[in-house]
C-alpha cells in the first residue's frame, strides 16, 4: 500500500504547462528521487505536493486521504514536512531555536500559559529543547547549537533544515537538493543520514544533481524534461533508458554549444 | 536580534524605575516618567506585533482610545470601578482586534497596515462626533481610579504624581515580564518562525494567519490598557488618544528603539516622549529636527537604536 499517492498533477504559469500529468507513488521507508534538466520542474512539482502551490489539475493523497491543495501547516500535522532548495532558514534565530521551532506541532499549548510561563509551558519547551540537540547532533550541528543561524555555512544550514523537518517526527520527507553545496564527506554524511531515516520506515522523495548520490540511495527513480515524466524505474534501468540520455545529454550538448560559442 | 536574557532585561527595566527619581530635581520628573511608561507599555505589545511576528499596524492608537473611553464611560453609565472598566476595554478591544484582524490576516502583504490605519481612523471619528456620549473634540472626565486612598490608609503616602509613576513603572514591568515569557514559548517561537520564514514555517505546521491574529489581539489588549493608564492619571480624556499621530507616534517609539528589543523599544518610547520638551530649545525647528533625527537613526542605524549600538560594542569586543 502505498503511503504518498501523485496522479496526474499539473500547473500552468501564465499560460505555460509548468507541470503536466505527473504520477508516480512512494512506499513507507522508500526513498524516491525526482530527476531532469534544470527547469524540468521539480520544485514545482514539490512545491504542489507540500501545498505551496496549488495544483490546476490532479490529485495528492496522502495514507489514501486526499490532500491536494490542503495548506502546507495542514500537511505537515499529517505528517508531511520538507526542505528548501533556496533556504528557508529562520536567520534571527540560534541554531539550536530554529530546530526547536520544528517542534511546533508537539510543543504548542495555551497562549495563556505562554504568557505567564506556566510549567506546563516550560515542560513542552524543555522537551522540544532535548529533542532538537539530539536532532542537530544527529546531523552533526550539535556544537554549533548556540550560533547564530546565519553565520552557518551553506552545507551547514542545509543540515539544519533537515534537522528542522525531522523535529515533525515526519512519514514523508520531501528533500530539495539536500546535497547542493555540500563537500564530498558533507554529501556522505547526508547520504548516511538519508538512508538511515528512510530505514526507520520514512518515506523520502529526493531532487538532487548529484547523480552518483541518487543512484546510490534512490529505490526508484521518476524523471521529469519539460513538466512531463519521461521515465520512471528502479537506478539501474533509468541509467540505461536512452530517453533519459538523450534529455540529459541533449541538455549537455547545448551547454557546450553555448561555452564554445 | 536576540533578546539578552529575560531576567537581566526585567533587572534592568526595574532597577532604572526604582533609582531614576533619586535623580529627579522636582515632582514633573515623576509626570513624565509616568507618560514613558505609559508609552512604553503599549510598545511593548508593539514589540510582539513587530518585532515577534514582523507585522506593522498603524492604527494602535484606536485600541488605545477605547481603553481609555472605557474607563471615562464605563464607570459613568454601567456603574463599573474604574479598573474593572479597565479590564472591560482590554476585553473590547481583544474582542475587535480579532474581528478585524481575522479576514485581514489571512492575507499577504501590507493590508494589515492599511486595514489597521482605516480602523484607528474610525475609532477617532466615532469619539469625536458622538458629541453627546464623549463629549466630542473637547473630551470628558475620567473618574479617580482610587488605589492612592487605600495605599494611604494603610500607611502609604504618595503624591499622585509618585503614585501614578510607580504604578504605571509596575504595569509596564508586568508587561514585559509577560512579552519576554512569550518570546521565549512554543507561541513566541512560532511568531519569530513566521516573521523569518512563512513558508518555512507552514511547513513545520505553524497556522500562520492564526498566529499572526495572535500577536495582534496581544498588542491590541496592551495598547489598550496603555490608553486606560493615560486616562485615568490624567482624570480627563480628548479624542486624540485615538488620533492617526498616536498611532504613528508608537509605532516610530518601537522602530527607532529597535523592535527587535524590549529595552531598545521602550527606550525609543522614552526618547520621543522627552525629545519633544528636549527639542524646545529649536522653537519652531523642533519638529523639523525630530523628524531629522528619526531619518538619521533610521539610515545609520537600521535595526534600531539599542540593538545597533549593542552590535557595534560586541563587534570591538570581540
Amino acid at each position: 500500500m502505498s503511503l504518498l499517492q501523485i496522479e496526474g498533477l499539473g500547473i500552468d504559469f501564465g499560460g505555460v504547462r509548468a507541470v503536466n500529468d505527473v504520477g508516480f507513488s512512494l512506499k513507507p521507508g522508500e526513498i524516491v528521487s525526482v530527476i531532469g534538466p534544470n527547469g524540468a520542474g521539480k520544485t514545482t512539482l514539490f512545491n504542489m505536493i507540500s501545498g505551496v502551490y496549488a495544483p490546476a489539475r490532479g490529485r495528492v493523497a496522502l495514507d489514501g486521504e486526499d490532500v491536494t491543495r490542503m495548506p502546507p501547516h495542514q500537511l505537515a500535522r499529517r505528517g508531511l514536512s520538507r526542505t528548501f532548495q533556496n533556504l528557508q532558514i529562520f536567520q534571527s534565530m540560534s541554531v539550536l531555536e530554529n530546530a526547536v521551532a520544528g517542534h511546533h506541532l508537539h510543543e504548542r499549548g495555551s497562549v495563556f500559559a505562554d504568557l505567564f510561563s506556566l510549567p506546563a509551558a516550560r515542560r513542552r519547551s524543555r522537551a522540544s529543547e532535548e529533542s532538537a540537540r539530539a536532532l542537530l547532533d544527529r546531523v552533526g550541528l550539535g556544537r554549533a547549537a548556540e550560533q547564530e543561524a546565519g553565520s552557518l555555512s551553506y552545507g551547514a544550514l542545509k543540515r539544519l533544515e533537515i534537522a528542522r523537518a525531522l523535529a515533525l517526527k515526519p512519514r514523508v520527507l520531501l528533500l530539495d537538493e539536500p546535497a547542493a553545496g555540500c563537500n564530498a564527506v558533507e554529501t556522505e554524511e547526508i547520504d548516511h543520514l538519508i538512508a538511515k531515516v528512510a530505514a526507520e520506515g520514512v518515506s523520502i522523495l529526493l531532487v538532487e544533481h548529484d547523480m552518483k548520490m541518487v543512484m546510490r540511495i534512490s529505490n526508484h527513480i521518476v524523471v521529469l524534461d519539460h513538466g512531463e515524466k519521461i521515465a520512471e524505474g528502479e537506478p539501474a534501468s533509468i541509467a540505461r533508458d536512452p530517453r533519459v540520455i538523450e534529455a540529459y545529454l541533449g541538455a549537455q550538448a547545448a551547454e557546450a554549444q553555448n561555452a564554445d560559442g | 536580534m536576540r533578546l539578552s536574557s529575560k531576567a537581566t532585561t526585567l533587572l534592568i527595566l526595574a532597577a532604572v524605575i526604582a533609582i531614576a527619581p533619586v535623580f529627579f530635581p522636582s515632582s514633573y520628573y515623576f509626570r513624565v516618567g509616568s507618560l514613558i511608561f505609559v508609552n512604553g507599555l503599549a510598545v511593548t505589545g508593539l514589540v510582539i506585533l513587530i518585532g515577534y511576528a514582523g507585522q506593522i499596524s498603524l492604527g494602535h492608537a484606536g485600541f488605545a482610545g477605547i481603553g481609555a473611553y472605557a474607563c471615562a464611560l464605563a464607570p459613568v453609565h454601567l456603574g463599573l470601578h474604574p479598573a474593572l472598566a479597565a479590564v472591560l476595554g482590554a476585553a473590547l478591544s481583544a474582542a475587535i482586534a480579532f474581528l478585524v484582524g481575522r479576514p485581514i490576516l489571512r492575507l499577504k502583504g501590507y493590508y494589515l497596515a492599511v486595514a489597521s490605519l482605516g480602523f484607528g481612523i474610525l475609532v477617532s471619528m466615532v469619539l469625536s462626533n458622538e458629541a453627546q456620549l464623549t463629549g466630542g473634540p473637547d473630551g470628558m472626565a475620567v473618574p479617580e481610579l482610587g488605589l492612592r486612598a487605600v495605599l494611604k490608609a494603610i500607611g502609604i503616602d504618595l503624591s499622585n504624581t509618585e503614585f501614578w509613576y510607580a504604578f504605571s513603572g509596575l504595569v509596564l514591568v508586568i508587561g514585559a515580564w509577560l512579552a519576554l515569557n512569550l518570546y521565549h514559548s512554543p507561541t513566541g517561537r512560532a511568531l519569530r518562525a513566521l516573521h523569518g520564514s512563512e513558508v518555512a514555517a507552514r511547513t513545520v505546521g505553524v497556522d500562520v494567519a492564526h498566529y499572526k491574529l495572535v500577536a495582534f489581539v496581544l498588542s491590541a489588549v496592551y495598547a489598550s490598557v496603555s490608553g486606560s493608564l493615560l486616562a485615568l492619571q490624567n482624570k480627563f480624556i480628548t479624542p486624540d488618544v485615538a488620533g492617526f499621530m498616536h498611532s504613528i507616534e508608537m509605532v516610530t517609539m518601537a522602530v527607532l528603539g529597535g523592535a527587535g528589543s524590549m529595552l531598545g523599544a521602550i527606550l525609543g518610547a522614552a526618547i520621543l516622549t522627552t525629545l519633544p520638551q528636549v527639542l524646545t530649545v529649536f522653537q519652531e525647528y523642533e519638529q523639523l529636527m525630530l523628524g531629522l533625527v528619526m531619518m538619521l537613526v533610521m539610515i545609520f542605524m537600521r535595526e534600531g537604536l539599542l540593538p545597533s549600538i549593542a552590535r557595534r560594542i560586541r563587534g570591538r569586543a570581540e
